[in-house]
């Protein structure tokens, strides 16, 4: 009886209190370090307070002249989804544990926490050097960001299949190759399909700031209104580019609800 | 014994017919994507610069890890970091009442919660760069407004998935507590808020990955942080300067992930 009220006592504080301490001791700190001042920003206020005004009056003679950018977004983000699908096919293949050994999956997830850790626009940038402005860098930098990610989502559900029909096949002699195409493949199609729509929707977003460091999409229009300080436009391009993303994540979230 | 022929089962027509309309729908997508592609150029000095570039990765310019006159990486490195972390912080507090007012389990009225659904993600829509851009504006050039515009961008897609685990909470010990008559304010405090506080917690940690990422190039749009030195380097074409901030980019960014993610294991 004494035991049990003994479990039925309060968890210990200390380590709450410890924590908020560490996060208060954090919170300062940065404060510190970025000159937060909240003076700062008060008398930014009036300022914040003309480019609203500005931008609550959407300039729309500018909605035609960003169609066909906004629509380069999408192909951009298309493209470049459909690439780093394919590339991630073999790599996840690659890095999990229940298809190859050790030997194999330690350095091809070593390889994909590298691609993964690097923000796109970097990515973006360095093609951008190599490759010159436009649209290719960024369709590669989108392929290469979404490689790491599918990868990442793919071999962790091939890592969870049921290893029966991998045992059977196994059983009877199959070659590798065979043994993926029938065990494996069958059996993570679905999620496969619905990661690649989940990062479709991400590239989405991410292909209309590629442009701001010359890869093409509706990031230069960004860049070109930000630059005049014509906040009429930048309202425009966020409220088309709203429109595209609801319209995309609301037809892809519909499709991802029919696969699984 | 009888052997019985085994045949592949016929697809319902039904089935087949969505089958080949998806496919035929998928190939008109990838034509009008491929279609109106620019000519594949590439520079002469293509393979130039990439070898240059690489061979900046295997000699990176170790003398800029630590100079002491406050332009270093390790500097910078720690000013990207507190953004990122005052940036989450802001947004973390900021996301409460907009994640409540756009669950559509607390709200009575679906079309006032459908309304802060929308609000948020139109939020979500302006990319950090351009919050970034803007605040640059309203407190002048440094890590505060790069901190303001991870703070104001987070509260979009914090809001959006608190809103979804508060959606998620079993509505038991509300109504229990509405049955004891308690009033709204208590049965919120006393049966929501215990149910979804490991997930916000959760979510915030994941956010300040994200975070930590978006702080890294900031810097392009003048929000302090390690972007501008980045991006001068590669105007400049100092890749070994390159390089170095390649390279504590990619540990810093993966220490973050390693620890955030032990933590995220043990709250959920």
């Amino acid at each position: 009886m004494e035991q049990q009220m003994a479990s039925l006592k309060k968890p210990r504080k200390t380590k709450h209190l410890l924590t908020a301490v560490l996060l208060f001791i954090l919170f300062y700190a940065s404060s510190v370090n970025t000159k937060a001042y909240i003076e700062d920003l008060i008398s930014g206020l009036p300022n914040m307070q003309s480019i609203l005004v500005k931008m609550a009056s959407p300039d729309w003679s500018y909605f035609e002249p960003i169609i066909t950018p906004v629509l380069d977004t999408i192909r951009m983000a298309f493209i470049g989804t459909l690439l780093g699908a394919i590339l991630s096919i073999p790599v996840a293949f690659l890095a999990a544990n229940n298809l190859f050994s050790k030997w194999v999956t330690i350095p091809a997830r070593f390889i994909l926490n590298i691609i993964r850790a690097i923000p796109e626009l970097l990515i973006a940038a360095l093609f951008v050097a190599i490759f010159g402005m436009g649209m290719i860098p960024g369709i590669l930098a989108i392929a290469f960001f979404s490689m790491g990610i599918i990868s990442k989502l793919l071999y962790e559900s091939i890592e969870t299949i049921d290893s029966g029909p991998l045992e059977a096949m196994t059983a009877v002699g199959s070659k590798k190759l065979v043994w993926i195409r029938f065990a494996v493949i069958p059996q993570v199609l679905a999620s496969f399909t619905s990661y690649v729509l989940y990062t479709f929707e991400i590239n989405v977003r991410a292909a209309a700031i590629l442009g701001y460091v010359g890869a093409g999409g509706i990031g230069i229009n960004y860049e070109r209104v930000m630059g005049f300080l014509e906040y009429q436009k930048l309202s425009t391009i966020v409220l088309a580019m709203f429109v595209v993303v609801v319209i995309i994540d609301w037809i892809s979230t519909k499709l991802r609800e029919r696969l699984v | 014994m009888k052997i019985v022929d085994v045949k592949k089962p016929k697809t319902p027509v039904k089935q087949r017919l969505i089958r080949w309309g998806s496919v035929s729908i998928f190939v008109l997508i990838c034509i009008w994507a491929f279609a109106s592609m620019p000519n594949i150029e590439i520079k002469d000095t293509a393979s130039e610069t990439s070898r240059a570039i690489i061979d900046g990765v295997i000699h990176p310019d170790w003398s800029y890890v630590y100079k002491g006159d406050g332009e270093d990486l390790t500097f910078l490195m720690i000013e990207t970091l507190a953004i990122a972390f005052l940036g989450t912080f802001i947004s973390v507090v900021f996301c409460i009442p907009f994640s409540i007012w756009a669950a559509k389990n607390i709200i009575r009225w679906k079309i006032f919660s459908g309304a802060g659904k929308i609000v948020l993600s139109l939020v979500r829509t302006i990319p950090e760069l351009v919050m970034a851009l803007l605040f640059v504006k309203v407190v002048g050039p440094g890590a505060f407004c790069g901190v303001l515009a991870l703070g104001l961008h987070s509260i979009g897609m914090l809001g959006k998935l608190n809103s979804e685990e508060i959606e998620k909470i079993d509505m038991g010990p509300v109504e229990a507590m509405s049955a004891a008559g308690s009033n709204g304010m208590k049965s919120f405090w006393f049966a929501v808020v215990p149910q979804v506080v490991p997930q916000f917690l959760s979510l915030a940690l994941y956010r300040f990955e994200i975070n930590v990422r978006s702080a890294t190039i900031l810097g392009i749009a003048g929000a302090g942080g390690i972007g501008a030195p980045m991006i001068f380097a590669m105007h400049s074409r100092d890749w070994d300067r390159v390089g170095i901030i390649l390279l504590g980019i990619i540990i810093m960014v993966t220490l973050i992930d390693f620890i955030s993610g032990r933590i995220r294991r043990k709250l959920v």
